[in-house]
C-alpha cells in the first residue's frame, strides 16, 4: 500500500449543487480511488457525482497568508450591497 | 471511550503567561473555540496527542468488527444478516474516515497499523469480549455503540477540525447502528420464548459492566485529561459522560423488562441522575494490559487479515501499472 496514492474526494450531493470536499482515499489508481470513494462516502445517497483528485496534485493557501491573501477584502464595504442606502421608496432592490 | 488513557505526555497545564507566543496564539484560538485546521500551527504535544487519540479510535472500529463478523454466517434470517453487514461495513467506513483524519497530522497509516499489530498502541477495552450468542448482536448495538454516540456526539465539537468533522460524519450513521440493536433486543422480549428472553438478560449481564468501563477510569485517576480538556481535544470528563450514559440508558433497559447486574443502581431524585456501583477496575486495567478473554485473538486475527492479503493489493498495484502502461502506449 505504500506505493498508492492519497486522493481527495469531492462530492456532488444534489443536481445544481458544487462538488465539496468530503476527506481522503489511498487507491492504487484513479478509477480504484472512484471505486473506494463511492463505497466510503456514498453509502446512504450522499451524492450524484464524485471527484478524486491526487491530494499531491492541490495547491493551497498557507495559513501564514491569511491575512494578506484575505483582510484587504475586509476593508471594501463598498463591494457589498447593504453599503449603499437607498430610500424606503424604491422598494425592493 | 473508544479512546481510553491517551497520553498527553503533559502532567502541568502551562499557564498563558509560560508560553511561548505562538503557544498562547495557538491557546488562544482554542479558547475562542476557533477550530484548528491541518496547516495551522500547533504544539508538538497536541498533534502527538492527537494522533494516538485519533488512532487509537480508528483501531477501535476496527477490531470492532470483529466480534460482530462472529455472527454474520449465523444471524437468524436474511433480513438479520443484511443490517449486520450493513452496520460492519459502516464500522470499516468509520476507522477510515478517521485514518484519515489522522494523517492530516502527518502519521502514517501503516506505521500507526503495525503499531496496533505489534500492541504498542490499543484499541477500546470492550473489543475484547467474546459476542457467545445472537443477543450479544443486540447489546453490542444497543450498548456498545451507545456508549460511543454519547462520546461521539460530544467529540463533534474537538478542537481539531478533521477530526471534528470525521465525528460528524460518524454520528450520524451510528444512530441506525444502536436502533438496529435495540430492536433485536426488543423483539426478543416481545416475541421470543423463555431461553431467549433469558438469552437477552445474560447478554445485558455480560456486556453492562464492560460498556461503563469504556469511558476509561474515574476523572480523579485520569491524569492526562486535564490537557486534553484544555486544548479540547475532550470535550467532557470520563464521568460525566458515564453519567450521561447511564441517565438515558437505564430507561431503555427497563423498557426491555430487563435488569443491569447492578444491586446499587437507583434513581437518586436529589441529584436528578441515577446512582451505580463502582466498577471493578481491576478488570479494566488487565483488559487494557492484553489480558482480556480475547486480546490475542483479535490482535492475531487482524495480522492475519493484513497478510492474507497482501496479495490483493500487490494485484491492484501490478494491473493500475499495467493500466497506464497501456494508456501510454495508446
Amino acid at each position: 500500500m505504500t506505493d498508492w496514492t492519497l486522493f481527495e474526494v469531492f462530492v456532488r450531493s444534489k443536481h445544481g449543487l458544487n462538488h465539496k470536499h468530503v476527506g481522503s482515499v489511498h487507491a492504487a489508481d484513479a478509477a480504484m480511488a472512484l471505486e473506494n470513494a463511492r463505497e466510503l462516502y456514498t453509502r446512504r445517497s450522499e451524492g450524484v457525482s464524485l471527484w478524486v483528485v491526487p491530494s499531491a496534485l492541490i495547491t493551497a493557501s498557507s495559513p501564514d497568508e491569511k491575512e494578506p491573501l484575505f483582510d484587504p477584502s475586509d476593508d471594501k464595504v463598498y463591494r457589498h450591497a447593504t453599503f449603499y442606502e437607498l430610500p424606503k421608496d424604491v422598494g425592493h432592490m | 471511550m473508544y479512546a481510553q488513557l491517551v497520553d498527553t505526555g503533559v502532567k502541568r497545564l502551562k499557564t498563558l503567561e509560560e508560553m511561548s507566543p505562538q503557544e498562547r496564539d495557538f491557546q488562544q484560538k482554542i479558547d475562542a473555540e476557533i477550530k484548528i485546521e491541518p496547516k495551522n500551527w500547533m504544539p508538538e504535544g497536541y498533534r502527538r496527542t492527537l494522533i494516538r487519540q485519533i488512532s487509537q479510535h480508528a483501531h477501535s472500529e476496527i477490531v470492532g468488527m470483529l466480534p460482530e463478523k462472529n455472527w454474520l454466517t449465523r444471524a437468524p434470517n436474511f433480513k438479520r444478516k443484511l443490517q449486520l453487514l450493513a452496520k460492519i461495513q459502516d464500522e470499516g467506513g468509520h476507522g477510515l474516515y478517521l485514518y484519515s483524519a489522522m494523517e492530516t497530522l502527518g502519521a502514517d497509516r501503516e506505521e500507526e497499523i503495525a503499531k496496533l499489530h505489534s500492541g504498542e498502541v490499543k484499541y477500546s477495552s470492550i473489543f475484547n469480549y467474546p459476542t457467545l450468542n445472537w443477543a450479544d448482536m443486540g447489546t453490542v448495538g444497543w450498548l456498545v455503540d451507545g456508549a460511543a454516540i454519547v462520546n461521539q456526539v460530544v467529540l463533534q465539537r474537538t478542537s481539531y477540525a478533521p477530526y471534528s468533522r470525521a465525528m460528524i460524519r460518524i454520528c450520524k450513521e451510528e444512530s441506525f447502528h444502536q436502533r438496529q440493536g435495540y430492536q433485536i433486543l426488543l423483539h426478543l422480549m416481545q416475541h421470543g420464548n423463555e431461553a431467549q428472553k433469558a438469552m437477552v438478560q445474560d447478554s445485558i449481564n455480560r456486556f453492562w459492566w464492560p460498556a461503563l468501563m469504556m469511558f476509561g477510569p474515574h476523572d480523579s485517576d485520569s491524569p492526562n485529561s486535564a490537557q486534553s480538556m484544555a486544548w479540547k481535544i475532550k470535550r467532557m470528563s470520563n464521568d460525566d459522560l458515564r453519567q450521561r450514559f447511564i441517565d438515558q440508558t437505564v430507561p431503555q433497559l427497563e423498557l426491555l423488562g430487563c435488569t443491569a447486574p447492578d444491586p446499587a443502581l437507583k434513581w437518586n431524585a436529589e441529584r436528578g441522575h441515577y446512582d451505580f456501583g463502582e466498577i471493578d477496575w481491576s478488570e479494566f486495567y488487565d483488559v487494557v494490559k492484553g489480558n482480556g478473554p480475547c486480546n490475542r485473538d483479535r490482535l492475531r486475527t487482524r495480522r492475519r487479515a493484513i497478510e492474507e492479503g497482501s496479495w490483493v493489493r500487490e494485484a491492484a498495484s501490478a494491473y493500475a501499472a499495467k493500466q497506464q502502461q497501456n494508456n501510454a502506449a495508446a
